[in-house]
């Protein structure tokens, strides 16, 4: 029934505008093709100057409306060293940029107005003017000429890997549909072998247990790091192409089932700090819940988070997990409450795996190793592993 | 119409006296071609009937994608409203639940994204755009009496049906179409497993954008060869209106990239028919690990761009022609420039063979290799900011007549610097980093190429539907258009380029998954009720074009809008052949407005003693 009066509305509606237009139709051949054109003429001249002019106050207001979201201005402020240079970058090309279109959109609109058709004006015969097509090819030349250098300069920044001998962190992020699986190396601060045939439940990376790298490997369900110390974050997909996306950091990079990909980043703001940041804006001032004076407000319960921004398939929206930058010592406190995978999950379960046809334990020494026991050494960062001396082939080696 | 004076030539003397006489009616006793109504309506191999046919069955693929843009646009901004009442049209891709709650289900919503991209950039402004136009004027701009072959045309449109009926279809399949993104990337693209569009939606996809490039390869060597060939007597490559480069330059870029689309489209159907791994490698899905090793997913991308680029410029190419000619006749005034704009056509096409990989920037490539790809990419900028100043310059200096053709070409530069603007930051690198896949770059392309390319067509469509149909669209219903649409256009996305600054991504299905994503319900439901009002404003124009073709004022005068190209020497409606007696001969470039105080001297028109041809400079 709202169905037919919806359909009768339209039809209706579309009764009335061919109404309207044939009446106008009608008029101006009454008054005269020659008048109408003209009326036509001063009408929308004169409409497409106001437009032009709310068109460009519009972009004004709204980019200060929308100021907190914007890269470099407000308090969408890059949490990592070297998402600042882009953000700087942002800004230069949206001042560059921003010039071109308000000049050339001042004098779009105006030139449409200024020579709306009149009778008798005679026109400008100007089929070309070379000096000035010199001039509009070189500008916008050395312009992105500028651009270029400075974009790249940063880009190369950026994208920089970690040098030999860096002192970094590497953790593994590892897409598949429809979360994100996490991996630290452990004290040991290497990541283990993988292998993608070893997956199963308990063993989500796939990893190959004989390689000893991996044996103190864990699994946590949200990114912990410490500020200011670089970060190299491997990115692996286990099914489809997934993005490694942390819109605070300002990184992007797709995760691809075979071809390992990676990120370099170091953060420069603790999540507490951000928080504090965020405080200054109004509206991340409000109330969670508005009608709850108690409850918390957006800034005081803001995360950084990590999402997927490779379309990955119909639970793509969903691959949260929360990144939390907190300062040294929080970080080896975290650090001390990890368990490796291997030693809770894995160690003497007696599950089985299929690779290459040959069954085999999941456990590569079915229980006979005992975990490693991991001490840190109180007096510098190296980390040593005790083992327990009756385990047999345990290639346990720092 | 007001502004055609007496200009004291008879067209049909000089054409009798300096036309060429190429035989025609000669041999064509009683038109073979053109004697039943299928030979005219259905299987034609007139010029003008095709291009009747492509731009019918482009705006008829408008109306699907745009309407699937609501239905996943009502999701994204009113996520929790009941959407039971879609129910009858969509069947069960809503789910309702016990209490009545009907939601759009995920699988749908990415479907109706896919299918939306595809259908937009391939049948609406592909085949819609340049194949309505090109097939249209090149013969009637250029003076011949029909393209290089009728008969190929003919089967062109014909793949271009073949391949809508078999898109059409996987619409109705039990598991949806496919789902995976306009662009396929594999793996989600080559394993059915991984959804569900993947399995015979996908094959139904590939098949029929297969059948596509057929289609646009045949019309694509048609319009070069007619081009190349069946010039009328005079009629020097740069005696050829802006309209005529912009479809041939269009055409030489279709035949040298979509056929590396194609192969790219094999290897995927290989891997997912055949057991090869071109883009497969170790990979774990649906509880088992496949063989497949070695293959690279980046392969795709590379394949795929290297079309995709060229094919962004494919379809606003020929928008870009439209609108120098359509801005030079209702200026009044020579395009400004003329060999700069072919020049920079020429730079253009050429540019775009080699920037591809700037949508990959974070696809895994070796970044070294990007810093080739940025400078390429900002190079682009130059002739494109060449083009927008020759346009502001044509209108400088002019006696502007405003009616909807015009309204849309003035619009069409508006979007075009404001949308390429933002290429300007998307293709540094750098700043890509924040801005890929987020709906800052949403609203790049669509402003840059969606609207953009759509006013191009408008314009193009109210310019000669004199010349298609012997009748005047609706001026006032075209203005409404105009007005509605170019405010809504940018009400649509330009709040997207903020929602991609504060770094939204795009493709998701809900944003409260997000802290960082979910504080803009507000502007997500203004730029929803936006694209429903801009909607509804194009089916005013489906009113009007088709209330025009049958009720539209007639056009009483051959040359209504006193331009100077050929197709306004024909008959009002011509016949198959276009001109009844010699073919036009032409003694000048095509932009002699406001020469030598006569507001316009046509192309057909000798120069006068010691006059200097307004091209060659
Ligand atoms: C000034 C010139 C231009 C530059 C520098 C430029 C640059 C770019 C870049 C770098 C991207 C990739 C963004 C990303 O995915 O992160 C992009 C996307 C895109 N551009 Fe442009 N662009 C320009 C003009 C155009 C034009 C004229 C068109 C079409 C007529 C166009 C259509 C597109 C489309 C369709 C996409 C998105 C494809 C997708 O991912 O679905 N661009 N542009
Ligand atoms: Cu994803
Ligand atoms: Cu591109």
């Amino acid at each position: 029934m709202t169905g037919l009066i919806i359909l009768l509305c339209i039809v209706m509606l579309a009764i009335v505008i061919i109404q309207i237009g044939k009446v106008t139709e009608l008029t101006a051949q009454i008054r005269g093709e020659k008048d109408a054109q003209k009326e036509s003429n001063e009408w929308n001249s004169k409409g497409l100057l106001i437009f032009g002019a709310v068109f460009l106050i519009f972009c004004v207001v709204s980019a200060s409306y929308y100021r907190d979201d914007m890269l470099w201005y407000g308090v969408n402020e890059s949490a990592s060293v070297e998402g600042s240079s882009i953000d700087n970058l942002f800004n230069i090309t949206l001042i560059c940029t921003g010039i071109v279109f308000f000049i050339t959109h001042i004098l779009l609109f105006w030139f449409s107005y200024k020579y709306r058709g009149r009778e008798g004006r005679t026109v400008l015969y100007m089929p070309h003017d070379n000096r000035l097509e010199m001039i509009w090819t070189a500008v916008p030349a050395v312009v992105l000429t500028f651009l270029v250098i400075a974009g790249l300069d940063t880009w190369n920044d950026v994208m920089a890997d970690v040098k030999e001998g860096e002192d970094y962190i590497e953790i593994e992020a590892n897409g598949m549909q429809f979360a994100w699986n996490l991996r630290y190396p452990g004290p040991d601060g290497k990541l283990g072998a993988r292998d993608y045939k070893r997956i199963t439940a308990s063993n989500p990376f796939g990893q190959d247990f004989t390689d000893p790298k991996g044996l103190d490997d864990f699994y946590p369900d949200e990114i912990v790091l410490p500020v200011g110390k670089k970060v190299r974050v491997r990115i692996t997909a286990r099914d489809v192409l997934h993005n490694f996306y942390l819109p605070h950091f300002r990184t992007k990079m797709d995760a691809i089932p075979g071809i390992p990909t990676y990120w370099v980043f170091t953060p420069k703001i603790t999540t507490e700090e951000y928080r504090q940041m965020l405080a200054k804006s109004d509206e991340w001032n409000e109330k969670m819940d508005p009608s709850d004076p108690e409850s918390k407000t957006r800034a005081e319960m803001f995360n950084y988070e990590l999402a997927c921004a490779e379309l990955c398939g119909k639970g793509h929206y969903s691959m949260r997990r929360v990144v939390r930058i907190v300062s040294q010592q929080e970080y080896e406190d975290w650090l001390k409450k990890q368990q490796s995978w291997y030693a809770n999950n894995v160690h003497n379960k007696g599950g089985k795996v299929v690779i290459n046809g040959k069954e085999e334990s999941e456990d590569p020494f079915e229980g006979k190793v005992t975990p490693v026991d991991v001490v840190k050494d109180s007096t510098s960062t190296a980390v040593t592993v005790k083992k327990d001396s009756t385990a047999i082939a345990a290639p346990v080696k720092k | 119409m007001a502004y055609v004076t007496e200009t004291g030539y008879n067209e049909e003397v000089l054409i009798k006296e300096n036309g060429l006489n190429d035989h025609f009616h000669d041999h064509h006793h009683g038109d073979k071609f053109q004697s039943n109504f299928i030979t005219t309506y259905i299987f034609s191999q007139d010029h003008k009937m095709i291009a009747r046919q492509f731009l019918i069955t482009g705006m008829f693929w408008a109306i699907i994608g745009a309407a699937m843009s609501i239905v996943f646009r009502l999701q994204l901004g009113f996520p929790e409203e009941n959407m039971a009442w879609l129910r009858p049209i969509l069947g069960k891709w809503i789910t309702v639940d016990e209490a009545g709650m009907g939601r759009l289900a995920p699988e749908f919503y990415y479907a109706l994204v896919t299918m939306h991209g595809t259908i937009i950039v391939f049948f609406v402004l592909t085949a819609g755009l340049s194949g309505t136009f090109s097939n249209l004027l090149i013969p009637l701009q250029l003076g011949a009496r029909d393209m290089a072959s009728g008969f190929l045309n003919m089967l062109s449109y014909w793949f271009f049906f073949l391949s809508s009926a078999v898109m059409l279809y996987s619409l109705f399949l039990s598991t949806g179409p496919f789902s995976g993104g306009w662009t396929a990337y594999p793996p989600l693209s080559a394993l059915p497993q991984a959804s569900t569009g993947s399995g015979t939606g996908m094959t139904l996809w590939l098949l029929s954008l297969t059948f596509f490039v057929v289609s646009v390869l045949l019309g694509g060597i048609n319009y070069v060869t007619t081009v190349l060939n069946l010039r009328t007597k005079g009629m020097t490559l740069w005696r050829m209106p802006l309209t005529i480069w912009a479809f041939f330059l269009t055409a030489i870029i279709g035949i040298l990239s979509f056929p590396v689309l194609v192969s790219g489209f094999f290897l995927l159907m290989f891997d997912r028919g055949l057991g090869t791994s071109f883009y497969l490698s170790e990979i774990f899905i649906g509880g088992k690990a496949l063989e497949n090793v070695g293959g690279s997913p980046i392969l795709y991308q590379h394949l795929f761009w290297f079309l995709g680029h060229p094919e962004v410029y494919i379809i606003i190419l020929p928008a870009m022609g439209l609108v120098s000619e359509v801005l030079s006749v209702h200026a009044r005034k020579p395009i400004f420039g003329y060999k700069a704009m072919v020049m920079s056509m020429l730079a253009i096409g050429f540019l775009s063979f080699i920037v591809w990989a700037h949508h990959m920037f974070m696809s895994g490539v070796n970044p070294f290799i990007s810093n080739f790809f940025v400078l390429f990419t900002l190079i682009i900028a130059v002739p494109s900011a060449v083009k927008v100043f020759n346009w502001i310059a044509t209108l400088f200096g002019g006696n502007i007549r405003f009616n909807s053709p015009m309204l849309f070409a003035i619009g069409f530069v508006s979007l075009f610097i404001s949308g390429g603007l933002t290429g300007i930051f998307l293709g540094n690198s750098a700043i890509d980093i924040p801005m890929h896949d987020t709906y800052f770059v949403v609203a790049h392309f669509h402003i840059v190429m969606g609207i953009a390319a759509f006013f191009g067509m408008f314009a193009g469509v109210y310019h000669w539907f004199p010349k298609m149909f012997g009748r005047f669209m609706n001026e006032m219903m075209g203005k409404i258009h105009f007005w509605g649409t170019i405010a809504g256009a940018y009400a649509i996305f330009w709040p997207m380029h903020y929602l991609g600054m504060a770094g939204v991504p795009r493709r998701y299905y809900r944003f409260d998954t997000f802290e960082a994503f979910k504080h803009f319900e507000d502007t997500n439901k203004f730029i929803t009720v936006a694209a429903i009002i801009v909607f509804a404003l194009q089916i005013v124009f489906v009113i009007n074009f088709f209330y025009s073709i049958f009720n539209g004022k007639k056009v009483t005068d051959a040359n209504p809008w006193g331009a100077t190209t050929l197709e306004w020497t024909t008959p009002i409606e011509p016949g198959h052949g276009n001109w009844e007696g010699n073919l036009p001969a032409v003694e000048r470039w095509p932009y002699d407005y406001g020469k030598n105080g006569r507001e316009f001297i046509p192309q057909w028109e000798p120069l006068a003693a010691g006059e200097q041809d307004g091209g060659n400079h």
